[in-house]
């Protein structure tokens, strides 16, 4: 992977980065204070809430793993996969502040056996592709105790 | 409880890999269901498209499609879209306009020309779309969140690879003898377990695959049937329902769940909802029913909608499978007709195909896959972004 590449986010406010820490971030209705990922800015969408007033929030940057899966094939474009393909796992986080589950691939260098439901899991910021130029990042998820 | 309508006529284009216009598919089905029904087209008053979005303008019109290739009759049109349920949607826009009192007779058709492997979200750069999002972003196929939803059950209730490869040797062999189906083949639990991995815990075998078809159904006031038919199949109830908020299980094409932080989870889940919605309109209960058709995408989401249904409790559809409850002969078949498993998903004829195999079913003419007996099934499924789609049918 070259070094020279410039980062840019793959998605631009989704997330924050500052250095590897990585915080996803939501919104949160400032009438009934329920989270929303990706953030909702319009209307409320809880039923019982008339809020259209909105915060950003960085939502907690670790959770316990849901549950979790593979892509053993490629998936179709717009996904943009590198050639030979890498099969990638995807996890689902359940952020206990928030009482919500977050969807995320998980960082490169675990397998499936890594994981188990219930674990500790970050977030932390890795290459979703690169092109010529740059190398566009996202979000991932990893177990605690790998990055400690 | 809603009033009944009634079944007079069923037909469908045999699933498969055809290669021609999915209009065909869905002008045979109709042609058949009328056959079967006894009347002509010019007697249909109502015409109710499920719509199909890969097959262009078309398809997004699929009511008036369907109605010019039948020839233009100045019947009503309606078409409906709601994803893997675009069936049930149609089938509940002919029914309310046959309970309204609008029309007599309606026809319900479906029909998919599908293309091989993954579904796609639609071309361009959509960034303000989820369902493009998704597949940019995470790589989540639909098979991911069906991995998902498998390996949960296996954290949750130690189910295991074995038990979801059952529900695939089951329905391969209830569709063994269906003319309609796209797969008549046994196959063994070895077989499935040596199929590629696609998204673990699940194998190719045990996700179905996008098959070309078509479903039709004429339905009709109760009334107008008494003049033409003796005792035909009722159907008692159609659930449409969506999502309660906060809706606490990921869904595709979602990035993550609703948050349960200031509004507790509702007590019945989503999938829940749908059947809970059947039964209260049908007035019958999980208890009353025969058999089911349900949304086998994969293996192991066939076992959770036994428990959505109500036809065990959470955890213990694992035991059903393996018990053989679930086979035909057993204390409630479910998927008789093979399901998705045998069929491959045509997206708009599929919950009309359901119903399809529900009134052959009650008819006594499901030859060589008879659930002997049926009074009653109930079909479910669920369409993208938050359709319910769930019909109860009796005799």
């Amino acid at each position: 992977m070259s070094t020279t590449k410039t980062k840019v986010p793959a998605i631009e406010g989704w997330f924050v980065a500052d250095g590897e820490m990585a915080q996803l971030l939501g919104s949160r209705c400032k009438s009934c204070k329920s989270y929303f990922f990706p953030k909702e800015d319009y209307f409320c969408r809880n039923p019982h809430c008339k809020g259209d007033d909105f915060e950003e929030v960085a939502l907690s940057r670790t959770g316990t793993l849901w549950s979790f899966t593979n892509s053993c094939y490629p998936p179709p474009k717009p996904y943009i996969a590198p050639d030979p393909f890498v099969p990638y796992i995807v996890a689902a986080v359940e952020l206990g502040e928030e009482k919500m589950v977050v969807l995320g691939q998980v960082a490169p260098g675990f397998e499936l056996g890594d994981l188990k439901a219930g674990m500790e899991m970050e977030l932390v910021l890795d290459t979703l592709f690169e092109d010529d130029d740059n190398e566009y990042i996202t979000w991932k998820w990893r177990p605690v105790a790998a990055g400690a | 409880m809603a009033q009944d309508v009634a079944i007079l006529g069923i037909g469908m284009h045999p699933w498969g890999k055809w290669g021609r216009n999915f209009v065909e598919y869905g002008v045979k089905a109709a042609n058949d269901a009328l056959d079967d029904a006894g009347l002509e087209w010019n007697d249909v008053q109502f015409v109710s498209g499920g719509d199909t979005i890969r097959n262009g303008y078309p398809g997004y019109v699929a009511g008036a499609t369907f109605a010019q290739a039948l020839g233009w009759s100045g019947a009503k049109v309606a078409s409906s879209y709601g994803a893997c349920a675009s069936g049930a949607q149609a089938i509940n826009t002919a029914r309310a306009m046959i309970l309204s009192g609008i029309v007599d007779v309606a026809m319900v058709v479906g029909a998919d020309a599908a293309p091989k492997g993954f579904f796609a979200p639609t071309g361009g750069e959509r960034k303000e779309d989820p369902d493009w999002l998704r597949f940019r972003l995470l790589g989540a196929t639909n098979p991911i969140y069906f991995g998902l939803w498998a390996r949960r059950r296996m954290e949750l209730y130690g189910a295991t690879q074995s038990d979801f490869a059952k529900v695939k040797v089951k329905n391969a062999r209830h569709g063994l003898n269906n003319p309609n189906a796209r797969y008549r083949k046994e196959v063994t639990e070895e077989d499935i377990l040596a199929s590629p991995v696609v998204s673990d815990p699940l194998h190719l075998l045990e996700i179905c695959a996008t098959s070309d078809g078509g479903a039709a159904i004429v339905m009709s006031s109760m009334d107008f049937a008494a003049k033409h038919t003796t005792d035909p199949v009722r159907i008692k109830a159609v659930s449409t329902v969506t999502p309660r908020y906060p809706n606490d299980v990921i869904e595709m094409p979602n990035f993550a769940t609703d948050s349960a932080a200031a509004v507790a989870a509702p007590e019945l889940g989503f999938k829940d909802s749908i059947a809970a919605g059947a039964y209260e309109e049908a007035g019958l209960g999980p208890e009353d029913m025969s058999m089911a058709e349900v949304y086998d995408l994969s293996t192991a989401l066939e076992l959770d909608w036994y428990e959505n249904l109500g036809l065990c409790k959470a955890g213990e559809a694992e035991r059903m499978i393996n018990d053989g409850d679930t086979t035909i002969g057993g204390r409630v078949p479910v998927n008789p007709s093979g399901g998705l498993g045998c069929f491959g998903e045509a997206v708009p004829a599929q919950a009309i195909a359901q119903v399809c195999e529900l009134t052959w079913q009650l008819r006594g003419q499901a030859e060589g896959r008879q659930v002997e007996g049926a009074r009653a099934g109930i079909t479910i499924n669920q369409g993208l972004f938050g359709h319910g789609s769930s019909v109860i049918v009796t005799s």
